[in-house]
């Protein structure tokens, strides 16, 4: 069974705020990591090699320190693994990035299986695994939390949904997106280090994947920002006063005066 | 379109590094150098007082004419239409009259249509009533099991024939799932997850708003050479506002099976909530974090919780330590609520909690620490112990 992974690389904290005064960004040396939820896609694939055979490549596309990403998923269990880079895919959106994973996946060609997170923390659309599956017209199942088994070209998988779980079986090639109740990483092998650290990552740039230049990148990407702003807290609260029995006394008061209880 | 630096006049000076949301801009032999990953939002121009930084904008081809018209897609489970539909239609119905009133709108009607799909669907009607001027149902047996594949197929076949320039849709399981698919099919963009929605009237284009990095900024994405203008939303982010005595029309729409195939088949479906009111539908919620510390004490909030009337939510870490089911949490990874009020317990009151309940009616927040943030949007801040003050409102409530 032969596995290809999505990963991104993403700064590994959400804390970003805007100087309130000057109305700009304020950002520390914030260092990369593995996107989360990718990080349990990558230990879903290597745990499916490890039960059926086959391989695991690991595709990111993103700018050159993406490398380093992509060695740690090496050192995590993953058999090869190509950087997806090229000016020419910088500035994408969901809508773009996918079309470009999407030819290098087909360039891949030998596959049974895709596998996404369910998203990233840093775009956080959740967009890019089923648009990925679509442009590929392979089947696909969103929030698998479990895959129970693959056999005769179908791949069976529960999937958590907000209303409860779903048993769905799907054709091979598919595209599944996992959720953290999928696994528990595993931590690097020593064997897997060294590996990570001798092994060569290929970059494939626009014109190995012949992506056509109006589908990729910023010019291929519809959707544009156009401003950037802080969050408004608008509430003025008020804490309230007094011994706890006093403050609850005096809450219980307020919410029945409103009529809200 | 793309972004240069003037090396003649970029001192090196690095304001452009420190203001860029993507982290993005390096200073490379003391001169800016973009690296990828831009969006062209033109914060470091903004901050550049060299006026280095060049934004080279090719006028994007027009948007394909003849796209008019708000589509909102109505989710239903087993029939029943779920609120974010009625949501989406109230908004909708603010969009499409300004739309309407403007003269780029040419004195032609901008209709706003429901999109429903499914079997023996129930209420169609209660569409018209909040707002919709047309329906198109798409009921059949073979669209009952939700398959997304069937969906899919439908809707593009319904968005080609009709051509909307705006479709909403609700950020469910299903709407997160579906719709990007849709909108990859018709090569367009769609925007995740927004919480206000507005349109530049001059352009008529939808100014899709959005929390970025994890809650701590917002971002105003738009479309402006794709049609249509996808976005979903949250669940209650949008108020329902019904009218009385409103006029529509409901147009069946055949299904064609032949069109469409299913890739998956669903085996079997398990619904996980266990208690009685689900947390989206209810009037009062109580939530309790990380402060409860075990799992046991998340009887103290179930019994606050039950003298009340309420729902039980949960901040992420109790669903992480398994003390809650998942259909519990609230944020921006679990579900948006909006109830009359929402009373915190044991919460700090991080980004990503408050993007799931902060426009709740009344928070009361009740927490050990005075500076905990959960206090910046509580309406009522009790400061104390919560094994102390719980337990008290329970008696005296009961009382
Ligand atoms: C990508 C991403 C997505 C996320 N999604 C979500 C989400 O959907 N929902 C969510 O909730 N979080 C989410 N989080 C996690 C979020 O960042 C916070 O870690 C989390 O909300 C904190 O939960 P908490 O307030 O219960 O715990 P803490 O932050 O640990 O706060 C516990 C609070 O309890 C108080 N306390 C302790 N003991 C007592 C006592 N005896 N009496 C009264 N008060 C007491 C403390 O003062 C403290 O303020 C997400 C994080 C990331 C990175
Ligand atoms: N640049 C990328 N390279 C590889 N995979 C990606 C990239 N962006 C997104 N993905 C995959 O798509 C999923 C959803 O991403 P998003 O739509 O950004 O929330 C991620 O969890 C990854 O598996």
């Amino acid at each position: 069974m032969n596995i290809i992974v999505c990963l991104k690389q993403v700064p590994g904290t959400t804390k970003v705020n805007i100087n309130p005064e000057t109305n700009t960004l304020m950002r520390q040396g914030i260092e990369n990591i593995i996107n989360p939820f990718d990080a349990y896609a990558l230990e879903e694939g290597v745990r499916l090699k490890e039960r059926y055979g086959g391989k695991v490549t690991v595709i990111s596309m993103g700018p050159p320190q993406a490398e380093a990403a992509l060695r740690e998923a090496i050192s995590l269990g993953a058999d090869e693994a190509i950087l997806i880079g090229d000016r020419a895919f910088a500035g994408a959106d969901t809508l773009a990035t996918s079309y470009t994973l999407s030819r290098a996946i087909k360039k891949i060609k030998d596959f049974d299986l895709v596998i996404c997170g369910r998203q990233t923390i840093d775009g956080d659309t959740a967009q890019v695994g089923p648009e990925t599956a679509e442009m590929l017209r392979i089947a696909f199942v969103s929030y698998v939390s479990k895959v129970e088994e693959v056999k005769e070209g179908l791949i069976q998988v529960h999937r958590l949904i907000e209303e409860g779980h779903e048993t769905i079986e799907a054709t091979l090639p598919a595209l599944i997106t996992v959720v953290k109740e999928i696994n528990v990483p595993r931590l690097p092998s020593l064997r897997g280090k060294a590996k990570a650290k001798s092994a060569v990552i290929p970059t494939w740039t626009a014109q190995e994947l012949e992506t056509d230049p109006a589908r990729v990148g910023l010019t291929g990407s519809p959707t544009r920002v156009v401003k950037i702003f802080s969050p408004q807290r608008t509430r003025t609260g008020e804490v309230l006063q007094g011994s706890p029995e006093e403050q609850i006394d005096s809450l219980i008061k307020k919410l029945r005066g409103s009529q809200l209880i | 379109m793309g972004i240069k630096i003037n090396i003649e006049t970029c001192t090196g000076c690095a304001s452009c590094v420190a203001v860029c949301p993507f982290g993005v801009m390096e200073i490379k032999d003391d001169k800016a150098y973009v690296n990828v990953g831009c969006t062209l939002c033109g914060a470091c121009k903004e901050a550049c007082a060299f006026e280095a930084v060049i934004i080279e904008e090719e006028a994007k081809a027009p948007a394909a004419e003849g796209h008019r018209g708000i589509w909102v897609f109505a989710e239903q489970r087993e029939g029943e239409i779920k609120s974010v539909g009625y949501e989406l239609l109230s908004r909708g119905r603010e969009l499409a009259d300004s739309l309407q009133a403007e003269p780029s709108g040419r004195g032609l009607k901008t209709e706003l249509c429901a999109v429903c799909l499914g079997n023996n669907i129930k209420n169609a009607e209660q569409l018209i009533a909040y707002g919709a001027d047309k329906v198109f149902l798409v009921d059949d047996p073979a669209l009952g099991s939700q398959s997304e594949d069937l969906y899919a197929g439908a809707l593009v076949k319904l968005i080609q024939e009709h051509k909307p320039e705006i479709v909403l849709v609700g950020a469910t399981s299903l709407g997160r799932s579906l719709i990007p698919r849709v909108a990859a099919t018709l090569q367009t963009g769609l925007t995740a997850d927004c919480t206000d929605l507005a349109i530049d009237t001059e352009k008529r284009l939808l100014l899709q708003t959005r929390p970025a990095f994890g809650g701590n900024i917002m971002a105003t994405i738009i479309c402006e050479a794709k049609r249509p203008q996808m976005a979903t939303v949250r669940p209650r982010v949008f108020a329902k506002k019904p009218f009385s005595g409103r006029q529509g029309q409901i147009i069946k729409v055949d299904f064609d099976k032949a069109a469409v195939t299913s890739k998956t088949r669903l085996l079997s479906f398990v619904a996980d909530l266990k208690e009685k009111i689900k947390i989206e539908d209810a009037d009062i919620i109580v939530s309790g974090g990380r402060g409860l510390e075990k799992p046991e004490n998340f009887k103290l909030i179930e019994e606050l919780a039950r003298v009340m009337g309420a729902a039980v939510g949960s901040s992420r870490p109790p669903v992480d330590e398994g003390w809650i089911p998942y259909s519990h949490q609230v944020g921006q990874t679990g579900k948006t609520v909006r109830p009359k009020l929402y009373i915190a317990c044991g919460i700090s009151g991080s980004v990503q909690h408050l993007a799931g309940m902060q426009t709740s009616e009344c928070i009361v927040a009740i927490n050990n620490d005075p500076n905990a943030p959960i206090f910046e949007i509580a309406t009522y801040g009790i400061v104390g112990d919560l094994f102390k003050v719980v337990p008290m409102m329970i008696d005296k409530l009961k009382g």
